[in-house]
C-alpha cells in the first residue's frame, strides 16, 4: 500500500511539474544553473570512466578470443557493440544516478529541512515546477554526455588495443565499422532520454517529499539512488525487448 | 484584518485545532503563544493557507480563503510575508538576491528598481553592508533580519513570523522584536507572531492569543496577561524563575 501511495505521489508530482509555470526570466537562470551543475559538472567523471572502461572492454574481449579462427577486427566490433548498446547508455546512467541523483535529492532535501520549500509555497510559487522542471530540462541534454561517453569509450578501446598489442589500428577501425546498424544509435538515445527523465524525477521525488533532519537527507539520497537504479535496470530490459527483439 | 471563525484541523486521528475563533487587527502586532504541541504552528500554517481547515473559515479583509479561486489564492499569497523559525533563506543566493526574490517573481520592475527597493529594505533592517554575503556567512541575527527584509520587500498586507527569536541572544531578540513591531506600524500590516518567548510578549504583545491543546484558552494584551487569574495562562507565564521572581516582587510591592 505504501508503495502504491508513493507511486501515485510520484506521478502527481510529475503532473504538478508542468502546472503554474515559474516566470520565464527566473526559470531561464535556473535551467542554465542546472545545466552547469548536472551536465557540465558530470563531463569529467564520465570522460574518465568511459575512456578506461572502453579500454578494459577491449582487453577482455581480446583475451577471450584466443582461437586463431577469430579475425582480429572482431575486437573492435565487440567493443563498439558493447559500448553503444549497453555501456554508454546504461552503465553511465547508473553512475549518473549516483552522482547527479544524490546531488538532486540532497539539494532539494536540504531545502525541505531548512524550510526553503515552505518559503516558496508561502509566496504562492509552485515549488515543484520551480525545483524539478529546470532539472528535467537540463537533463534533456544528457544524450550529449552519452555521445561523449560512446566516443571516448571507443577511443579508449583503440588505445588499449594498440598499446596492448591485441590488434592493429587498421583492424580495430575495420571492426568498429563492421555491420554498423544506425538503429542501434537510435535505440541507445531513446534509452538515454528515458533514463534522463528517471534521473531527473525519482531523486527529486525523494528530496521533495522527505521528512526529518540532516540524517534523513542522507537516507533519502541512498534510497533515491537505489530506486533510480532499479527503474533504470527495469526500463532497460523493457526497452530492449520492445526495440530490439 | 484577519478573522478566524471556529477552525478545526486534524491529521488522521489527531485533532490538533478544536475550534479556534479570534481576530487579528491591522497595524497591530498579535502574538500566538502556548506550549510546544499546543497547535501554534498548525494554526499559523492554516492562516498561511498551507493547511486547509476541515471546519470553519479564515477571512482576510473580508475575503474568505476557502471560497477563493486558485488565482485569487495565489494573489492573496503574494500579499503575505513570512519569517520562518530558521529564516529559510535560499542558500544558493546572496543576501541581496534573497531580498530581491519576491520582486523578481511577482513584479515587472526593472533590475534597477528591484535593486533600489532591496537596498531600501536592507537599510531599514540595518544591513546595508551585507548585500553580497551568502546566508551561510551571516550570523543568526543577521539571517533573521534578512528574512524580515525579504518578507516586507513586496509591501505585504499580512506578516507572519514563526518563533522569530529562537536561537538568538536576549539583546538581539529585542532588536528583532522591535523591528517587527516598528515595521508593522510603518506598513500598517496585520502581523501575527508565533512564540513562547515571554520577553516578546512583554515587549510587543498588543494582542495575545493563548493556545492550549488546540483550543483558545485565553486572549488579551501584554498589560492584562500579568493580571489574569486564568491558571493555565499563569502556569505558562510564570514557568521561568525570572518571571516567578518578578511576580513575587510585584505582589510584595502591591502589598
Amino acid at each position: 500500500m505504501t508503495y502504491l501511495n508513493s507511486i501515485g505521489a510520484y506521478f502527481i508530482m510529475i503532473k504538478d511539474m508542468f502546472r503554474k509555470p515559474t516566470k520565464w526570466s527566473v526559470m531561464k537562470i535556473l535551467i542554465f544553473k542546472d545545466i552547469d551543475d548536472l551536465i557540465i559538472g558530470s563531463l569529467g567523471i564520465v570522460a574518465f570512466i568511459s575512456f578506461f572502461v572502453g579500454g578494459v572492454v577491449t582487453i577482455q574481449t581480446a583475451l577471450n578470443m584466443t582461437s586463431p579462427l577469430f579475425p582480429k577486427y572482431l575486437v573492435g566490433f565487440a567493443t563498439r557493440q558493447s559500448i553503444i548498446l549497453e555501456f554508454a547508455p546504461t552503465f553511465i546512467s547508473i553512475i549518473m544516478a549516483g552522482k547527479v541523483g544524490s546531488f538532486i535529492t540532497s539539494s532539494i532535501g536540504t531545502m525541505r529541512v531548512t524550510e526553503q520549500i515552505d518559503a516558496l509555497e508561502v509566496m504562492g510559487i509552485n515549488a515543484i515546477n520551480y525545483l524539478v522542471f529546470p532539472k528535467f530540462i537540463a537533463l534533456m541534454l544528457y544524450p550529449f554526455v552519452i555521445s561523449i561517453a560512446m566516443f571516448l569509450g571507443i577511443i579508449g578501446g583503440m588505445v588499449a588495443c594498440i598499446y596492448g598489442g591485441y590488434s592493429t589500428i587498421d583492424d580495430y577501425i575495420i571492426g568498429i565499422q563492421l555491420d554498423f546498424i544506425p538503429f542501434h544509435i537510435t535505440y541507445a538515445f531513446i534509452k538515454t532520454f528515458v533514463f534522463a527523465f528517471v534521473i531527473a524525477t525519482i531523486p527529486s521525488y525523494h528530496g521533495y517529499f522527505m521528512q526529518g533532519g540532516a540524517l534523513e537527507v542522507g537516507k533519502a539520497s541512498t534510497t533515491a539512488f537505489v530506486w533510480t537504479s532499479v527503474a533504470i535496470i527495469l526500463l532497460n530490459y523493457i526497452l530492449t525487448q520492445l526495440l530490439l527483439s | 484584518m484577519i478573522e478566524v471563525k471556529n477552525i478545526h484541523k486534524s491529521f488522521g486521528d489527531a485533532h490538533i485545532l478544536k475550534g479556534i475563533s479570534t481576530t487579528f487587527e491591522k497595524g497591530k502586532t498579535s502574538l500566538v503563544i502556548g506550549q510546544s504541541g499546543s497547535g501554534k504552528t498548525v494554526f499559523l500554517k492554516c492562516l498561511l493557507g498551507l493547511f486547509e481547515p476541515e471546519e470553519g473559515t479564515i477571512s482576510y479583509d473580508g475575503k474568505i480563503y476557502s471560497e477563493l479561486g486558485s488565482n485569487e489564492k495565489r494573489d492573496l499569497r503574494s500579499e503575505m510575508g513570512m519569517v520562518f523559525q530558521g529564516s529559510a533563506l535560499f542558500d544558493s543566493m546572496t543576501i541581496l538576491e534573497n531580498v530581491m526574490f519576491p520582486l523578481r517573481m511577482f513584479t515587472k520592475q526593472s533590475k534597477s528598481e528591484m535593486q533600489d527597493r532591496a537596498d531600501f529594505v536592507l537599510k531599514r533592517v540595518n544591513l546595508e553592508d551585507a548585500h553580497n554575503k551568502m546566508p551561510s556567512e551571516a550570523s543568526g541575527g543577521m539571517q533573521k533580519r534578512v528574512a524580515i527584509a525579504r518578507a516586507i520587500v513586496n509591501k505585504p498586507k499580512y506578516l507572519f513570523c514563526d518563533e522569530p527569536n529562537s536561537g538568538l541572544d536576549p539583546k538581539t531578540a529585542i532588536v528583532i522584536d522591535n523591528l517587527i513591531h516598528e515595521i508593522t506600524e510603518e506598513y500598517n500590516m496585520t502581523t501575527i507572531i508565533n512564540t513562547h518567548d515571554m520577553n516578546s510578549v512583554m515587549q510587543i504583545g498588543e494582542k495575545i492569543v493563548f493556545l492550549k491543546d488546540g483550543l483558545k484558552a485565553w486572549e488579551g494584551t501584554k498589560e492584562t496577561i500579568f493580571k489574569t487569574d486564568n491558571e493555565v495562562v499563569t502556569d505558562f507565564v510564570y514557568s521561568s524563575e525570572l518571571f516567578k521572581k518578578v511576580r513575587q516582587m510585584y505582589i510584595e510591592e502591591r502589598n
